[in-house]
């Protein structure tokens, strides 16, 4: 079951270490650097089923971005 | 006249003039297989060491050039050897079991297939397809000798298929002109492109790949260890992939990507092919055997059985070469329906078992297809966020063991459970789950030899510590095969996990069809009659 509820210790600061991974980079950089990490959560995480609705939720919330 | 459309390299069965050509009524023969490749060869001699008569007509004299099909998986040789020609393949094939997989200039990581021991066959063997072909050639010939009654057409081209109810009628091209002849049941082996499917007017869909792929075969002296190597990006081909794997007789498959926008005639002039491998291996001597430039698509028809017509191998179904599941998955079409086609033509079974032929090889196909585009889409993205993704896996391939599972260069061929099979019976879930219903049949040693060997191509009840009587059901026996585990641990952790003891009723295709640890009176007899798609005869 996919966690929505806040999980994450010093959120600000986790935030910030996100953007800080991403400095100096250049879009294309970027998104290879994001490519990378999802595939090293997603084999943390290790659960077909959460990963599942992690990729349902992204995508939804994307369309709903949109509107 | 028969066209020639491509050159022989072993001249097998020169044209000869039939007396049905000299007939003004057609001949009726019980099985007619159109076109003697691997696929069409193979179940030729399968329905002729069954008793069955059998005509192969194939528009050339022989098996065509070029290696083609190299890797031979475990389940086909299985095959072979129930056959009786898989023995000469592992003698004259070699035997891989390390990978390596590069990036640029420097190796990502390996690989090892790590073979389970306790199997008479390795997982693979490299063999050109030629050789692959004339074995089972070689071997309808000694079975020809001793009364198997196969017969081989060269330079007989099928020009017209007419299906007629009970019967489908044919026209054949040959050197002295076209005749006629009739079939109660065709099957076409006739490859990815058939004639007998587009005669029908029968669909093949499925997605077509926009690349383009150069084989180049090399004979070389070179002092490589006998591994596949995959490259991604390298130097001597930017942007693209390589693959290196070796054949017998000092010939090597090297496998260039090439992208799509390319000029097809330009690129296997022998210098430009050269080039590309002088500049992969600069200071090897190499000589060029053979080059082909090849696209492919991943396709299947809707049905494998269309009355009286069968298709089988890429007839039926292609793939992309990723994975080694082309002639491996047509050699396992012919194993599935040998068997049912024989006991239907000696009327021990009906129709209705002819159309789990269909039910259960589309079922493989559908499993080959997921797996080969899976493939395909890894080694040749085609969007720039799956090109994306690939790189990601690839760059983290080094350092992390888990993105060397993503890396997909091929997921080689292993032989489709046929889960939810109608001939499947019952199940006991103490069992392994390997050996279930719809399982080939896991080899081991035994106190008699090779299981596979014990079980022949008949129903068998394997009976392992304990005992059962032989069942038959409509004619049709199924004779125990008795062993003990004790001293056999492969035989008892493959079959039996942690089960005392077990009754396992196997195809003729050594498929599982039912397994019980203690069967019910009248339990195997009714498994039996379901397995023959007598399924009512279960009620």
């Amino acid at each position: 079951m996919l966690k929505l509820d806040p999980n994450l210790p010093d959120p600000d600061g986790f935030y910030a270490e996100l953007l800080a991974a991403h400095e100096g980079l250049t879009e294309a950089e970027s998104h290879a650097l994001n490519a990378r990490l999802v595939l090293i959560l997603a084999n943390h995480i290790g659960d077909r089923a959460v990963l599942a609705e992690a990729l349902t939720l992204a995508r939804e919330t994307a369309a709903g971005g949109r509107r | 006249m028969v066209a020639v459309r491509y050159k022989t390299a072993f001249q097998l069965y020169p044209y000869q003039r039939s007396p049905d050509q000299d007939l003004s009524t057609p001949v009726r023969h019980p099985v007619v297989i159109v076109g003697g490749g691997p696929v069409g060869m193979a179940l030729a001699l399968d329905l002729g060491l069954k008793g069955i008569r059998v005509v192969v007509l194939d528009d050339h004299e022989g098996v065509g050039m070029g290696s083609r099909a190299i890797c031979f998986a475990k389940r086909t040789l299985e095959i072979c050897d129930r056959l009786g020609c898989g023995q000469p393949m592992v003698d004259k094939g070699v035997v891989w079991n390390l990978g390596r997989v590069f990036r640029d200039t420097h190796e990502l990581y390996s690989f090892n297939l790590l073979p389970e021991d306790g199997h008479r066959r390795p997982a693979f063997i490299n063999l050109q397809q030629p050789h692959f072909e004339r074995f089972i050639v070689e071997r309808i010939r000694e079975v020809q000798a001793r009364g198997a009654p196969i017969e081989i057409r060269g330079v007989n081209q099928v020009i017209g298929v007419e299906p007629r109810g009970d019967h489908v009628a044919l026209e054949i091209d040959t050197p002295d002109g076209p005749y006629r002849a009739e079939a109660d049941w065709l099957v076409a082996c006739d490859g990815a492109r058939s004639p007998v499917r587009e005669m029908l007017g029968l669909g093949f869909k499925g997605r077509v790949f926009q690349d383009n792929f150069l084989i180049a075969d090399v004979r070389m002296k070179a002092d490589f260890p006998t591994e596949r190597w995959f490259w991604f990006d390298p130097p001597f081909n930017r942007g693209q992939s390589v693959l290196l794997h070796k054949q017998p007789d000092d010939i090597w498959r090297i496998d260039f990507q090439l992208g799509w926008n390319i000029d097809r005639k330009a690129v296997v002039e022998p210098e430009s092919v050269l080039a590309r491998v002088r500049a992969m291996l600069p200071d090897t001597p190499v000589e060029l055997v053979w080059t082909s430039v090849y696209t492919f698509q991943c396709c299947t028809m809707e049905r494998y059985r269309h009355g009286r017509v069968f298709f089988a191998g890429d007839a039926a179904h292609q793939v992309s070469p990723f994975g080694a599941r082309g002639a491996n998955s047509g050699i396992q079409d012919v194993d599935n329906l040998a068997w049912k086609l024989a006991l239907v033509l000696r009327g021990q079974a009906g129709e209705a078992l002819l159309d789990s032929y269909d039910l259960e090889r589309r079922h493989a196909a559908e499993e080959n297809i997921l797996n080969s585009t899976r493939s395909t889409d890894f080694i040749t993205p085609k969007t720039p966020v799956s090109r994306m993704f690939r790189d990601a896996v690839l760059d983290l391939a080094e350092r992390a063991p888990f993105a060397r599972s993503l890396v997909n260069t091929g997921r080689l061929s292993v032989p489709a459970v046929l889960d939810g099979s109608p001939l499947n019976g019952p199940d006991d879930a103490a069992l392994p789950a390997r050996t279930r219903p719809g399982a080939p049949a896991v080899d081991a040693p035994t106190e008699r030899g090779w299981l596979l060997g014990l079980l022949g191509d008949e129903f068998r009840l394997l009976c392992l510590n304990t005992e059962h009587p032989a069942v038959t059901v409509g004619g049709v026996t199924a004779a125990p095969v008795q062993l003990s585990t004790e001293g056999w641990p492969h035989l008892a952790e493959r079959w039996l996990g942690d089960a005392p003891r077990a009754v396992c009723l196997i195809r003729p295709d050594q498929h599982v069809a039912a397994r019980w640890i203690d069967p019910a009176p009248g339990a195997v007899a009714a498994a039996l009659a379901r397995a023959m798609g007598l399924a009512d005869a279960e009620a």
